[in-house]
């Protein structure tokens, strides 16, 4: 299926995912940090002041970590970046509010047309507002909010400020920090207890404008015995100098209750994608991170499952792509705070023309976390000489009575592969594209179709000109 | 005019160490050759060579088809001029579905000029035509949907390579020991498939075979016009089917007894062939 997918749509032109649309906005904050800065994007927003004081402390926090000595290289100059910029007045209420640009822009992505034929709501967001969205009735009869962050600040200050930062509070890291501060845009979703939605819940983000960070804030909260499968696809036009996307996803799953979250990116080469995403799991739910990662200069990005009460599960799948200048550094984190807690992590990264992968992966079991599994399988395949792939896993365990189990591979595409292929008439350049997809096809196959297709399409393009 | 494939005086290396020292061999479409010879005497090399696995390096002597050198033609471009090989050891390509993998390889072969990226022949087609050559190799329609030989038996295997051929309907094959692994039934029905598709190819010439084999019951269906024996990286003695089935009954000492050049060069290759596999 994924090559017959992969070959038979029409890829359209090769650059698609270097378009620029030139930017006329209403609003754009000077370059660059401060305390005047934060407070004046607060201002714009009307926030109140809650939210006003805690974006400063996180600039103090912010200000006082250095930088990760461990990871990869992170070359940013944090007073050359614009941290808050607003396209439109006023966030689209229909598709004919949306200014045509924008709507040129989202054309070029396949918005409307996957909109209709699977999405319930799409939050698109273009540069750091949503300007476009809609819901389906019938969610918001049984209750379920599904917004952009900034307008959940202002409807739903209750829910909103119970879990915001709770699971990932600005002191984590250095940028949870900086998203803490300067955060905008990101969805936020409440599911009330027992309902499920059936189908996906979509946003498309977009960088747009040169030397802007993007920091979506985005806080899923799934009541008991709810479901939902949030999806977050992002690409990203080219641009020549640096670039930096710091999100922070904060997930809560409780009791009975089950998340998916799905992700796929593909960052413009010169973009820095450094993500701090966490969900906690209670008792007998299930958290899934599904994330794909491609492009970017530097991705850092280790998905979190804590499973917090007895029989909650996590699971971890996630695909790399690097490339000539890329390192992605990702992997996932499985916390096992209770007893008779799951946990699952299945990592494949690819390297090509010197890209470099590396899996960073947690397994911890903490005292007292009696009869608990943890299954990880990282496998990666390098294409050529000049890649390199890594993988670090760190194994914390403290409790006796436990399963824990690592596998790790790695391959070389191997020219006795290759010679089978092309001695059944394909081309090198195909041959190599099918090993890829058939590597990985197992995480493909989880994704919803339109991902499924997107993804390959992105490999292909990924790989074209990759051999010879 | 028939059709040829032409080995002359192919001297061929891998990593300095010689494996063929001087094959000459002429296949003309609709012919059958036997080719048969100790393990280690450079049969699977002569296949991979001819098919152009990139490991082994032709130190002298030409392969021709149709009197054109195709010595720097990578695999795709031999493959798509109508040159096969059944592989005695297919490779898994873990993830890929049989179907797919058959659907480009015979839009490939079908159609030589095809870029990347352009079109398929048509799922409809595909699809009838090859439920229609499993069911003539009894294999369930299941096994397309399956990974490209991953987890397979051995038997399964040798059977997904005729299909293959079957699909590709190749000007020429070789088929490298299709009937190792398979039972007595089995073998029947690879040996009256091979006779089959060597038939049916797209222009309605006969194939060009070449049958490297340890057993006589690949032939009963598909009786060489010619049989050759290899040792020591050179074809020795060419015969008709009574050369086969000698040799199935007595083995290769007489032949090693005829030939000591050979036979020393046999002896000297032992220790290289490991590094050859």
């Amino acid at each position: 299926m994924a090559t017959d997918v992969l070959h038979e749509t029409n890829l359209g032109e090769i650059n698609k995912y270097d378009f620029i649309t030139p930017s006329h906005d209403v609003f754009k904050a000077k370059r660059g940090l401060s305390a005047d800065i934060v407070g004046q994007i607060s201002e714009m927003k009307q926030e109140p002041s809650w939210m006003r004081d805690f974006r400063l402390e996180s600039l103090k926090i912010f200000e006082s970590k250095p930088m990760p000595k461990w990871g990869g290289d992170i070359g940013i100059n944090f007073q050359d970046i614009f941290y808050y910029l607003k396209p439109t007045n006023e966030q689209g209420k229909s598709w004919d509010d949306v200014p045509q640009e924008i709507k040129d822009t989202f054309d070029k992505l396949g918005i409307p047309e996957a909109e209709k034929k699977y999405l319930a709501g799409v939050k698109a967001q273009f540069e750091s507002e949503v300007v476009y969205g809609s819901l389906q009735e019938d969610l918001g009869n049984k209750g379920v909010i599904f917004t952009d962050t900034d307008t959940a600040v202002r409807e739903h200050p209750k829910l909103l400020r119970e879990y915001f930062g709770k699971i990932i509070p600005p002191s984590d890291n250095k940028f949870a920090a900086l998203n803490s501060a300067v955060w905008s845009g990101g969805s936020f979703i409440y599911v009330p207890p027992g309902v499920k939605i059936e189908f996906p819940l979509q946003a498309y983000f977009r960088i747009n404008a040169e030397q802007m960070g993007q920091f979506e804030r985005t806080l899923i909260i799934v009541d008991e015995g709810a479901s939902v499968h949030y999806v977050e696809g992002c690409t990203a036009p080219m641009y020549t100098t640096e670039s930096l996307h710091s999100a922070v996803v904060e997930v809560i799953v409780k009791k009975n209750g089950r998340c998916r979250y799905t992700t796929i990116q593909n960052w413009a080469n010169n973009i820095y994608n450094l993500v701090t995403k966490r969900a906690v799991a209670y008792q007998d739910s299930l958290m899934e991170w599904i994330d794909g990662n491609l492009g970017s200069r530097l991705t850092m990005k280790y998905p979190a499952v804590y499973m917090m009460e007895p029989g909650a599960r996590g699971e971890i799948l996630s695909i790399a792509f690097s490339s000539k200048g890329q390192h992605q550094d990702a992997g996932a984190k499985v916390v096992h705070c209770a007893p008779h807690t799951k946990s699952r992590i299945i990592s494949k990264s690819i390297s090509k023309n010197g890209g470099r992968s590396s899996y960073r992966g947690l397994c911890k079991v903490e005292d007292g976390a009696v009869g608990s599994k943890s299954n990880v399988v990282c496998d990666a395949l390098i294409l050529d000489a000049a890649s390199r792939s890594d993988t670090y896993p760190y194994i914390e365990v403290e409790e006796q009575d436990v399963q824990v189990e690592h596998e790790a591979s790695v391959s070389r595409i191997g020219e006795e592969q290759l010679f089978y292929l092309m001695s059944r008439g394909l081309s090198e350049a195909e041959a190599s594209s099918m090993i890829v997809s058939g590597f990985i096809e197992p995480l493909i196959k989880e994704l919803p179709m339109e991902y499924a297709v997107e993804m390959n399409r992105l490999i292909e393009l990924q790989m074209e000109g990759s051999v010879g | 005019m028939t059709e040829t494939l032409k080995i002359k005086n192919l001297h061929v290396a891998v990593e300095g160490k010689p494996i063929l020292r001087g094959v000459n061999l002429t296949i003309n479409r609709g012919e059958t050759h036997a080719l048969m010879g100790p393990n280690g005497s450079g049969k699977s090399t002569l296949g991979n060579v001819i098919m152009g696995h990139p490991n082994y390096e032709v130190t002298e002597g030409v392969i021709e088809l149709n009197g054109e050198n195709i010595l720097e033609w990578d695999a795709t471009a031999r493959a798509r001029a109508g040159i096969f090989m059944a592989f005695q050891r297919p490779m898994a390509i873990p993830g890929v579905k049989m179907a797919d993998f058959l659907r480009h390889a015979t839009t490939n072969v079908r159609n030589p000029a095809r870029k990347e990226g352009e079109e398929l022949i048509p799922m409809r087609q595909f699809r009838k035509e090859l439920t229609e050559k499993m069911e003539q190799l009894k294999m369930d329609v299941e096994f397309a949907r399956r990974y490209v030989n991953d987890g397979f038996s051995g038997g399964e295997m040798k059977r997904a390579e005729i299909l293959q051929m079957a699909m590709l309907r190749p000007k020429f094959a070789i088929l490298d020991e299709t009937d190792s692994g398979l039972d007595v039934d089995a073998v029947k029905l690879a040996s009256q498939s091979i006779a089959q598709i060597g038939k049916e190819t797209a222009d309605s010439a006969a194939m060009g075979t070449l049958i490297i084999t340890h057993h006589d019951k690949l032939l009963d269906q598909n009786t060489p016009d010619y049989t050759h024996v290899m040792l020591g990286g050179k074809i020795v003695e060419t015969g008709g089917v009574e050369l086969a089935h000698e040799l199935f009954t007595d083995g290769y000492d007489r032949i090693r007894a005829r030939y000591p050049e050979a036979a020393a060069d046999e002896r000297a290759m032992a220790t290289t062939e490991a590094v050859a596999i």
